[in-house]
């Protein structure tokens, strides 16, 4: 309740001093818009539904490359973690990579795939494959070698070894990872698309900058703010307290 | 015996059955322990047989180190083995071995006179740790070897809640690992291995970290359920009335390497009770063995003298 109470004043503050600035137009409305005119293109947006299309677009394929970069960075880092070859060779070079923005991949992305949805799900892909090998490269090494030993004895092997055994047993050691590969993804969208008229939230808050309208930018900006917050919350929050929850490492109750 | 470890390699194959090895059918006459081998005896293939095994490894500085040294066991179909020894002789290697988890550097290990080729669902190892995956229900637990081996979802379910009946833990189906006290975990890896229905259970020291109560509760119920499902049990354990209790026949080790020191026929009538008498006469004459074992043990990791009678006592009183 109290947490409430200051979280409504923190955000009642931060309005106030954004609609004080706005009214003392000490910029044009074209630069600084109010709250109020935030709002309203937030509401028109999703009256004359682009904003609707255009998360429905963006959603749809940041869960693609989000996928692909999950079971392709699993797999990766599987491998990684459990050949000492691997982990010597391509180590030092996955970390290494993880200093380059996924949009530096663009311009090869274009040259693949040629100005095309794939071209955007490749820059996804190169923007949280690594966060997801690194961390399952890791959750390999955490995890206690019992479980694996255990698995194998009761019948498991290949496929079924890692999916019903390794996986499992080393979530909670990635989920942190899981969830890094998550955000990275989706700036990797919102940046792709910036760079290409493709429908998506991307291109609609360039189309913004086009017109002139910050209401619009600053509306797009907070959807894209709210769906990763919403992600996060709803998705990974959920995952990590059942995860917990089941391996007992909080109390049940 | 030392010149084993460097000469094992050339040794002639082994033989795969060796009759002199033969223990004893359970409930023979004899009175109190009795040590063998019994030259002459008819025999049967045995369920597991070891033969020459050896396993060396490189330790960190390079040297070569044997761990096990040409072990030689059998057990029948529906025995049950107790192997003891000092900690470090590598007894939970072993059945790592017969389990198909490690490799051996030289010698077999046969099932029904087979070789065998990796790990496989006839053998169920019960770990020292257990390996309970913390991420599924008792009941999913159990029923993993099963869910391996593709056995139908309805038939898994029968089977899961028959053998959590038989561990008296079917109102636990549906908990998780972490919700259960110690010894209830410990009937959850048992109820686990048997419901892969394996035709031999191993079952690395599953007792050693529960309290007295605890263990002569379940030392009961290992026993019932032995004598209910006909299973083949190699049990390791470094506490000598422990094996007594359970076991038809003790293989003791010997510390670093380890071998075979000697196997012992226990004729004692079921149910035993480890407080009896009985028992702690059998576990005296393995104990003197033992010591001595124990004695190299602490020389080589304390670089102490022979002066081990407190641990001597410990270990007596378990």
């Amino acid at each position: 309740m109290k947490r409430a109470a200051r979280l409504i004043i923190f955000y009642a503050a931060l309005f106030g001093v954004w609609t004080l600035l706005a009214e003392l137009k000490i910029w044009p409305p074209y630069l600084f818009p109010t709250p109020w005119g935030v709002a309203q293109a937030l509401y028109s947006g999703f009256q004359d539904h682009t904003f609707v299309i255009a998360i429905a677009v963006s959603l749809r394929r940041v869960l693609i490359g989000y996928a692909i970069s999950v079971v392709l960075g699993m797999l990766l880092g599987l491998g990684v973690g459990s050949s000492k070859f691997l982990e010597e060779t391509m180590g030092g070079l996955l970390v290494s990579l993880q200093s380059l923005p996924s949009i530096c991949w663009w311009p090869l992305a274009l040259l693949w795939f040629g100005l095309s949805q794939n071209a955007i799900l490749f820059v996804v892909v190169m923007g949280s494959l690594l966060s997801v090998t690194l961390a399952m490269e890791d959750g390999r090494k955490q995890m206690p070698r019992i479980y694996g030993m255990a698995g194998r004895n009761l019948g498991a092997s290949g496929f079924q070894l890692f999916w019903y055994v390794l996986l499992p047993a080393s979530l909670p050691f990635i989920i942190s990872g899981l969830k890094q590969g998550w955000a990275f993804a989706w700036r990797s969208l919102i940046t792709a698309e910036m760079l290409y008229l493709s429908l998506g939230l991307g291109q609609v808050l360039m189309m913004g900058r086009d017109l002139n309208d910050m209401s619009a930018v600053i509306a797009v900006m907070i959807l894209i703010i709210a769906i990763g917050y919403v992600v996060d919350g709803l998705v990974f929050k959920s995952m990590e307290s059942r995860l917990q929850r089941r391996w007992g490492l909080i109390s049940s109750t | 015996m030392s010149t084993n470890a460097q000469n094992f390699a050339s040794r002639p194959l082994p033989v795969p059955i060796d009759p002199t090895r033969v223990g004893t059918p359970r409930g023979k006459a004899g009175r109190s322990v009795a040590v063998h081998p019994l030259r002459g005896q008819a025999f049967e293939t045995p369920k597991v047989a070891l033969t020459d095994i050896c396993l060396s490894y490189r330790t960190q500085s390079g040297q070569r180190m044997l761990a096990l040294d040409h072990i030689n066991l059998q057990v029948k179909t529906g025995e049950f083995l107790c192997i003891v020894g000092p900690s470090g002789c590598g007894k939970s290697t072993l059945l790592h071995l017969i389990a198909g988890l490690h490799q051996q550097t030289s010698g077999q290990v046969l099932v029904d006179g087979k070789r065998i080729a990796g790990p496989g669902t006839d053998r169920i190892l019960i770990f020292q740790e257990l390996g309970l995956f913390p991420w599924l229900t008792v009941g999913d637990n159990v029923q993993f070897g099963m869910k391996m081996k593709g056995i139908a979802k309805a038939e898994r379910e029968e089977k899961t809640r028959y053998y959590l009946r038989l561990v008296h833990l079917l109102q636990f189906k549906d908990s998780y690992i972490h919700q259960l006290s110690g010894g209830m975990r410990q009937r959850v890896a048992l109820a686990r291995a048997l419901a892969t229905e394996p035709d031999v259970l191993l079952m690395d020291e599953p007792f050693a970290a529960l309290d007295a109560q605890t263990r002569d509760l379940l030392h009961d119920e290992l026993e019932r359920i032995w004598e209910e499902t006909g299973r083949t049990i190699i049990f390791v354990t470094h506490n000598v009335r422990e094996a007594i209790r359970l076991g038809d026949r003790v293989a003791l080790l010997t510390f670093r390497p380890g071998r075979v020191k000697r196997e012992f026929t226990v004729d004692l009538p079921r149910p035993r009770v480890l407080e009896d008498p009985s028992v702690a006469r059998a576990a005296g004459e393995i104990l003197g063995q033992l010591r001595e074992e124990i004695n190299r043990s602490l020389e080589v990791e304390y670089h102490v003298g022979t002066k081990p009678h407190i641990e001597i006592e410990k270990e007596a009183q378990l």
